[in-house]
């Protein structure tokens, strides 16, 4: 146990392990931020994997074929929103089970994009360090926010803008609403299941476009156990943080740090703690949150129910 | 019988008509299924075949292998039986779940861990082996229950999704089942005789294996068997009985179960015990049948068998007769890939296959809804 504080202390003052933490935590949050406004509206999507999985794959076909990274991320999210649209129209427009429809996705994009890369071998692409002056300077924490691939840098305008269309435009309100409760919205007047398609189509736009970021981050090379359950994870860092942006947040970060325990302790030199348990942190941490807080926490009333009009 | 057809054949003309349209209608409707489902079947293999095409393999020579390797060549249906058993297995469980209206999605998890279980005991205990065997089997019946279990408590108890905490325990259980892989103490094999560091378990003795049996040419382990009796076992209690028309009560609407008795926390986390207790005992089959492995642990030994028996659930959408039928069919995907390799198309091409199976196969039972519901709004329309 003594070992572990020690290696807590010795991460806590390593530029590498903050700067391992932000870019987990950002593809976390690519797609937890999209993940949170579907769940706003009522529907879970486990194909968050999926989602992230196709994009990642994309992303490293396009770069390989265009040289443009921006082009890389485009891809990305097409094929995040290809996923999100078979998803969406399957379990919001034709009465299929969701989990159904997205734990068959997330079996067919691994299998797919497995398929793929064992016949086209997409090469790896390199996206540069992009130094923020000034901002970079404090030690620690400002290199691991602003001295990174500049595709990390994505996320900073996208929290703001996710926090401005869930709180404060017409279309966020709708989609709450039609998260708390879908007969009276139906009955005012909203369209349940388009707004619910349109929130998981965004999810899947975000999502793809953190796994196309993930793969320019991390290592540039396509393998497909690249988001190896992730997209489970940002599902737990929304669930975690009770439905809230803030709280979202905070649940990536978290998870980011863990994570960045996992790819650090070894090479600082510890032996004595398993990864095993490092990779099944964010997990427990979640069941436990979850069970500790369910009761008390508000989650948006008709979660995981699905809309058929006529019958309750 | 003769009665009721008489009794229709002196009705009034009219209703003889009606009840001809009827007639008619239901024909159609048969013939609309079926239609519906070869299209969705056909749009999914051609899919495939679409995808191995435009990497330059044969998708004929992907079709007759996976063919050849599942039932063709000789001895390869046996094989394709002693794999379709754990994804029964799971599949049953996951149609007892399923009545009770809970969704249980980590059965891979609750397969490591009865699989695990079953390790433990069958490696350290001594005593005649059929005895251990069956103990073994039992403790990885209790390793899937009591992993299923956590999840029904948290359900019932503290509010918590049953989805999202079987989802989560799925990797835990991955990942205990890796550090218990590097544990002497726990699962590792004693290092005497092993070159490198393996993750591997030490492996059963012969005697408390499953026993194999040979039909016309074809070896299995009797655990096919024993996952056929439970099959009908299971279609008794939940389509037979009143404990499974409680569940079914319950999974319909749990308030209405409750005013007519049923416990809902008893018969829900039952339910989830149920359903991880077959997991569970899928993991020990596999580990001692032979037909996944040496009879010893590795890491990654679920090989995906949970998630296929889920799918086989889904696919066969909680009828247990049905899906003796979709786990040969997995069965088949997972064994015709032996034979891939020869054609020179990756493995993985049957997991898409696989895939794009389910994805099909979940259509049209929902486009059938949406036109019955249609034809019924029509109807009650032009009657106001």
């Amino acid at each position: 146990m003594g070992n572990f504080f020690h290696a807590v202390g010795d991460i806590a003052t390593n530029t590498s392990a903050y700067r391992n933490a932000i870019i987990v935590a950002v593809v976390l949050l690519f797609a937890a931020s999209g993940e949170l406004i579907a769940e706003k509206a009522g529907t879970i999507n486990i194909s968050l994997e999926a989602m992230m999985l196709a994009g990642a794959f994309s992303a490293a076909i396009g770069v390989d074929i265009t040289h443009s990274v921006w082009i890389g991320l485009v891809c990305a999210c097409v094929a995040g929103f290809l996923v999100a649209a078979v998803q969406a129209n399957m379990s919001h427009r034709l009465p299929a089970d969701q989990f159904v429809v997205g734990l068959v996705l997330n079996v067919l994009v691994l299998g797919l994009v497995g398929f793929l890369t064992s016949s086209i071998k997409p090469k790896s692409a390199v996206v540069r360090r992009v130094k923020i002056p000034l901002l970079s300077r404090p030690p620690l924490l400002g290199p691991a926010l602003f001295d990174q691939p500049w595709v990390l840098y994505l996320v900073y305008p996208l929290i703001p803008l996710v926090w401005f269309l869930i709180y404060r435009t017409r279309w966020g309100l709708e989609v709450r609403a039609v998260g708390e409760d879908p007969n009276a919205s139906d009955v005012s007047g909203l369209h349940v299941n388009k707004l619910r398609r349109q929130t998981i189509y965004l999810t899947g736009l975000l999502a793809g476009l953190g796994g196309g970021y993930f793969l320019f981050a991390r290592a540039g090379k396509f393998e497909d156990s690249l988001i190896g359950g992730r997209g489970y994870i940002a599902i737990a860092a929304v669930i975690f943080g009770g439905w809230t942006l803030k709280g979202a947040i905070a649940g990536c970060v978290t998870f980011g740090l863990i994570g960045s325990f996992v790819l650090t302790i070894p090479s600082l030199g510890y032996q004595g703690i398993d990864p095993a348990f490092l990779a099944i942190a964010p997990n427990v941490v979640t069941i436990v949150a979850m069970a500790v807080f369910a009761k008390r926490v508000r989650q948006p009333g008709a979660l995981a129910r699905p809309f058929i009009r006529g019958l309750k | 019988m003769s009665d009721v057809g008489e009794h229709i054949v002196t009705e009034p003309e009219e209703d003889e008509v009606a009840s001809a349209a009827l007639q008619r209608s239901r024909f159609g409707i048969t013939g609309e299924v079926i239609a519906l489902y070869a299209i969705c079947v056909f749009v999914a293999l051609a899919i495939a075949a679409i995808c191995v095409a435009a990497t330059g393999g044969s998708w004929v020579n992907v079709y007759t292998a996976i063919l050849d390797g599942s039932i063709r060549k000789p001895g390869r249906w046996g094989l394709t039986l002693g794999v379709s058993a754990p994804i029964l297995l799971v599949a049953l469980g996951t149609v007892v779940n399923g009545r009770a209206g809970l969704v249980n999605i980590g059965q891979e998890g609750q397969l490591v861990m009865g699989s695990c279980f079953a390790s433990y005991v069958a490696v350290r205990l001594g005593g005649p082996g059929p005895m251990v065997l069956i103990i073994a089997m039992l403790c990885g019946i209790v390793g899937g229950a009591i992993w299923a279990g956590i999840a029904g408590a948290l359900r019932y108890y503290r509010n918590v999704p049953e989805v999202l905490s079987t989802l989560l325990m799925g990797t835990v259980a991955q990942n205990l089942m890796g550090w218990g892989l590097r544990k002497p103490w726990l699962l590792l094999a004693p290092a005497a005789g092993r070159a490198n560091r393996n993750q591997v378990s030490e492996p059963l003795n012969s005697h408390t294996r499953i026993p194999r049996v040979t039909w016309f040419g074809n070896e299995f382990p009797i655990s096919v068997l024993v996952a056929l009796v439970l099959c009908i076992g299971v279609w008794v209690v939940l389509d037979r009985s009143v404990i499974g028309f409680r569940l079914r009560m319950l999974g319909r609407n749990p308030k209405t179960a409750q005013r007519s008795g049923v416990a809902e926390r008893r018969y829900g986390i039952g339910a989830m015990l149920v359903s991880g207790a077959f997991a569970g005992l899928a993991g020990g089959i596999m580990l001692a049948g032979g037909d996944f492995g040496n009879y010893q642990l590795v890491a990654n030994f679920g090989a995906g068998i949970g998630f296929a028996g889920l799918l086989a659930a889904l696919v066969a959408r909680q009828r247990v007769i049905v899906l003796l039928f979709v786990a040969f069919l997995f069965g088949c995907m997972r064994t015709g890939t032996g034979f891939l390799t020869a054609t020179g198309v990756s493995g993985r091409v049957s997991d898409v296959v696989q895939g794009l199976l389910v994805l099909s196969l979940l259509l049209p039972p929902a486009i059938l809804y949406v036109r019955e519901r249609r034809r019924a709004l029509s109807a009650t329309s032009t009657r106001v």
